[in-house]
């Protein structure tokens, strides 16, 4: 047994056991901020750790090769591990002013990581299927985290309820694709021709409809708004970059590794769905006037956007999918950590609320600004060069409308996205002079929004460095 | 490798823009000075490139290249030929007359001139490079700045000023789809894999070698003519224009007049013509058709106008058509008198817009009916107007004559019907122009304006550097259609090539 394989997992458990630890010690009076910097610490560590591991020859393998440690999954951890970590970063204060548990918050963070990077080294649909369901549960609970607002504890309900439903179809499909293919590892399920018959197919369209309803692919988008906009504006953040894409992870390897033999069949089908995707989420998104909201929306349309990069099905549109997850963190990240403060010191997070930001906070609206502009795909932000390697990778592959359809929805996108902007820019009317007051943010919020802003303008400018790291991450993949 | 003059010239403006950031936000007079500074010294470097470019070498100059993003094939190359070197001196001109017409600016004055400084070296970015990266970055870069200064900055008058900016924002933006799309197939088409380079003059070589079939050309050029035309005000996607320059404030009204639209001709001609010559001159009785109508529809919609932009807006229209039909006509002699006029064009246009914001930011007033004998109380701000108004009229003597009288010629052999309709647009043009000028300027004296004062000390120099221009090359045309024909007449074997290439019915006269 390889422990070495897994030793960012027992890391993270181990933090996680940690953390709770330290929160049973602490009175309940003394500030837990303490406990969030543990937790960053931890996390950093963790991060600087994963970078060695990264290799060129064959990859560790757990579990008799049930748990596969390439670079593909490696960069994906750093990906939850970044994402995290910044977040815990910019959620400080909220979860101090907001939350009433704020020790089991952070130890519950942990473990949606630790489920994340689970998913991201699964070889087979039993380890694929622990992962998800200790991200997914562990996000129940972080959703209704605000014990005192209905809004939480509805979105709550209604995650818990739509998620159990889509777990129970995917495991149904599981066990068609099993009974069909005699194994639940993916390199052995691809070499089986029992595959094609009907109830493998039904096996296979259920455990892709069951990613859908996870990736919020629409139709299967309904539970994402009212979540996305309930939940507690640092797990919004969350959802909406990690658990996204730590779905993407597990599902491009369930399609390349596990049914690659019916790609003729989901090919056509993952554009189709990526289309409908980039049309309904941007057009849908631009009637609202919740900034979570009309980021649950965007998010659906960047989740059509990585699924163009899948359906191209090759080692660029793998390298395009890999990059833009990565971008779309560091914008996700400047975007709702603006959010959190406005959410900490205004109460809410609707168009209204950010209304003459420029002035009380120009730094907040300038990295808003900047990170919706990446998640529009504008240049210089890293958003520009990721929609470029995604649409040249599936132009390549005959899909020319795809690009079509991409590029003019992410003109329309950019719309709503200026809309924020012009809540936050437009001179103010003599009855809203109190929006002009200064708002406190916290320096560790600045350092957050500042990290996030310098990461995408860089990549944008300069996207050789990520580049290059996604390219070492798809080279071990197709082994 | 010597100075690299164009990266200096291109990232001068971009500097002085982090500068500002660190500035107080009370600091105007630093803010605006250093604003100055950083575009004059651009416009010192501009003015030596242009004087100091080898016409009888022709070709790219100043160049300058370094690889980028390898894996993209995006090499950071500059360099200026006959064609960029008049756009890139109009860009600085009118960049630094816009900082000194922003000069009394009192709103917010650092995030205005920080905007300002990008949305200038973005546009001379367009310019400059020699990558179709950097020309997509720079070009999609100015947009967003742009919204940002109309909402805070801009006026609303007849529509609000959120609406003339979302509207200016999305048409650009959408017309922009339609080019990503065409780049991206370019792109692709033109070598494999581990040769894909988005330099131009890689691009021009493939099509050279026939990388794109004519079909894929034909398809090709029309996305990009919706992209660039668009960004040109072609009919029927023109009604940005007026709109967008009513509402935005005066600088931004300048440099999107005067610079920013160039870049649809200019587009249109470095990738359309070049890269894609059959595409081109398959629609290109398309786009002499539209040009017609851009004259003649923008010159009727000018006359009825009663706002002192709106008329500005829509003889922009106007005159883009002749630089449209100057494309269209497809030769030397005509194209040399596109690039020309564009020059000329941006030159009146900002000095027109740099004028009224004079006019509006001392009156409050753009309307023509409240504004009458503007001449008695303010003879400084008569010249700059009579000056504008004339060379729009095209005055022999003046920049505009030369260029349009080009164009004419030009495009008269190719496109016989269209050039006289054409010539006849310049007769309405004179109507509305000097209608205009004669109420505004010169009608009966009214006491409500004795008590404004003339332009004087910073305020007079929009008016000195763009006049002397104005007045400069339409004494010595040489000193503009030099530069551009050493630009223009490579282009003549390929333009031969294409005579006989398939059009859109067969042609029309």
């Amino acid at each position: 047994m390889n422990f070495l394989a897994i030793g960012t997992e027992i890391a993270i458990a181990v933090l996680m056991l940690i953390v709770l630890a330290v929160d049973l010690l602490l009175p309940k009076d003394v500030s837990h901020r303490r406990i969030g910097v543990i937790a960053m610490v931890g996390l950093a560590v963790i991060l600087v750790y994963t970078f060695g591991q990264y290799h060129i020859g064959a990859s560790p393998t757990f579990f008799g090769g049930l748990f596969f440690v390439d670079n593909y999954a490696l960069f994906f951890k750093q990906l939850f591990i970044i994402g995290m970590l910044f977040t815990i970063l910019f959620s400080l204060e909220y979860t101090e002013k907001m939350l009433r548990y704020r020790g089991e918050f952070y130890a519950l963070l942990l473990s949606a990581l630790l489920g994340m990077c689970v998913m991201a080294s699964a070889n087979d649909f039993i380890t694929t299927f622990v992962g998800l369901e200790l991200m997914t549960v562990s996000f129940y609970i972080l959703v209704g985290a605000r014990m005192t607002s209905a809004d939480s504890s509805e979105a709550a309900v209604k995650y818990l309820i739509v998620g159990a439903a889509s777990t129970a179809v995917m495991l149904y499909g599981m066990s068609l694709v099993y009974g069909a293919a005699g194994s639940l590892v993916f390199s052995e399920v691809c070499r089986n021709i029992h595959l094609f018959y009907a109830a493998g197919l039904a096996g296979v369209i259920m455990v892709i409809i069951g990613f859908f309803f996870k990736l919020s692919v629409i139709p299967f988008h309904m539970w994402a708004p009212d979540v996305y906009q309930g939940a507690p504006t640092p797990v919004t953040a969350l959802l909406a970059m990690g658990s996204k894409a730590a779905g993407i992870a597990v599902f491009m390897r369930i399609l390349y590794t596990a049914f690659p033999i019916l790609g003729n069949f989901w090919l056509p089908l993952l554009a189709g769905f990526a289309a409908l995707c980039m049309i309904g989420g941007n057009i849908m998104a631009i009637r609202q006037t919740d900034i979570k909201r009309m980021l649950a929306y965007s998010s659906i349309a960047q989740a059509g956007y990585m699924m163009v990069g899948m359906a191209a099905a090759d080692l660029a549109g793998m390298k395009a999918v890999l990059f833009y997850a990565m971008l779309y963190v560091f914008a996700n990240l400047g975007a709702f950590a603006v959010l959190t403060v406005i959410d900490t010191e205004r109460g809410g997070t609707s168009r209204r609320d950010i209304t003459g930001l420029a002035q009380a906070a120009p730094l907040l609206a300038a990295v808003m600004t900047i990170s919706l502009l990446s998640m529009a795909g504008i240049p210089p932000t890293a958003g520009f060069a990721g929609k470029l390697y995604l649409f040249t990778a599936v132009v390549e592959r005959g899909y020319l409308w795809l690009a079509f359809v991409g590029f003019v929805m992410s003109m329309i996108s950019v719309y709503y996205y200026l809309m924020v902007a012009k809540a936050m820019y437009r001179d103010l009317t003599p009855e809203e002079a109190e929006y002009a007051a200064p708002v406190h943010v916290p320096l560790t919020v600045r350092a957050a929004v500042l990290v996030s802003v310098f990461a995408t303008l860089g990549l944008g400018i300069c996207p050789e460095w990520l580049a290059s790291l996604t390219n070492a991450a798809v080279q071990t993949f197709m082994r | 490798m010597g100075f690299p003059l164009l990266s200096v010239v291109f990232l001068a403006p971009l500097a002085a823009a982090l500068f500002l950031c660190f500035l107080s936000r009370d600091a105007r007079d630093v803010i605006r000075k250093t604003a100055a500074g950083a575009m004059t010294l651009t416009l010192l470097l501009t003015i030596y490139a242009y004087v100091s470019y080898d016409t009888a070498m022709g070709g790219m100059q100043f160049t300058e290249s370094i690889p980028w993003i390898t894996d993209l094939g995006v090499s950071y190359s500059l360099g200026v030929d006959g064609i960029s070197l008049p756009m890139l001196f109009l860009t600085e001109v009118i960049g630094l007359a816009a900082v000194f017409s922003s000069w009394n600016i009192d709103k917010r004055p650092k995030e205005f001139f920080i905007l300002l400084l990008v949305l200038i070296a973005g546009v001379s970015g367009t310019f400059i490079a020699r990558d179709l990266f950097i020309f997509l970055l720079c070009y999609e870069v100015v947009v967003i700045p742009i919204y940002i200064m109309v909402l805070i900055w801009g006026s609303t008058k007849r529509v609000t000023k959120e609406y003339a900016g979302i509207k200016l924002t999305i048409y650009l933006l959408m017309g922009s789809a339609f080019m990503l799309v065409g780049i991206v197939a370019l792109y692709l088409q033109a070598y494999p894999q581990p040769l894909r380079t988005f330099d131009i003059e890689a691009l021009i070589a493939a099509s050279q070698m026939g990388s794109f079939s004519e079909s894929f050309q034909i398809f090709t050029f029309f996305l990009l003519l919706l992209g660039f035309g668009s960004l040109l005000s072609m009919f029927p996607f023109h009604s940005w224009s007026p709109d967008g320059y009513a509402g935005a404030p005066t600088a931004v009204s300048m440099i999107h007049a005067g610079v920013l639209k160039k870049i649809g001709g200019y587009g249109l001609i470095r990738l359309g013509l070049l890269v894609l010559p059959l595409g081109a001159k398959f629609w290109a009785p398309l786009i002499a058709g539209l040009a017609m109508i851009n004259v003649l529809y923008a010159a009727y919609i000018a006359m009825v106008q009663k706002d002192l932009k709106y008329i500005v807006g829509y003889s922009s229209v106007s005159h883009m058509g002749y630089v449209l039909l100057g494309f269209a006509a497809l030769n030397v002699v005509s194209i040399s008198g596109a690039v020309a006029n564009m020059v000329a064009h941006g030159i009146m246009a900002s000095l027109f817009f740099s004028q009224i914001g004079f006019i509006y930011e001392k009156t409050h007033l753009r309307s023509i009916p409240e504004l009458c004998g503007l001449a008695h109380q303010m003879p400084r701000l008569t010249v700059g107007f009579m000056l504008a108004g004339l060379a729009s009229v095209g005055l022999p003597g003046l920049i505009g004559f030369v260029p349009e009288f080009t164009i004419f010629v030009g495009s008269f052999a190719v496109y016989p019907v269209f050039a006289v309709l054409a010539i006849s647009g310049i007769i309405f043009t004179a109507l509305y122009i000097l209608r205009m000028l004669a109420k505004v300027l010169f009608g009966p004296k009214s006491d409500r304006f004795d008590g404004y004062q003339d332009e004087r000390g910073i305020e007079m120099l929009p008016l000195i550097l763009l006049g002397i221009v104005l007045v400069g090359m339409g004494l010595f045309p040489e000193l503009l259609m030099g530069v551009i024909s050493s630009g223009v007449e490579p282009i003549a074997p390929l333009l031969e090539q294409i005579a006989d290439a398939p059009t859109l019915l067969g042609g029309v006269r």
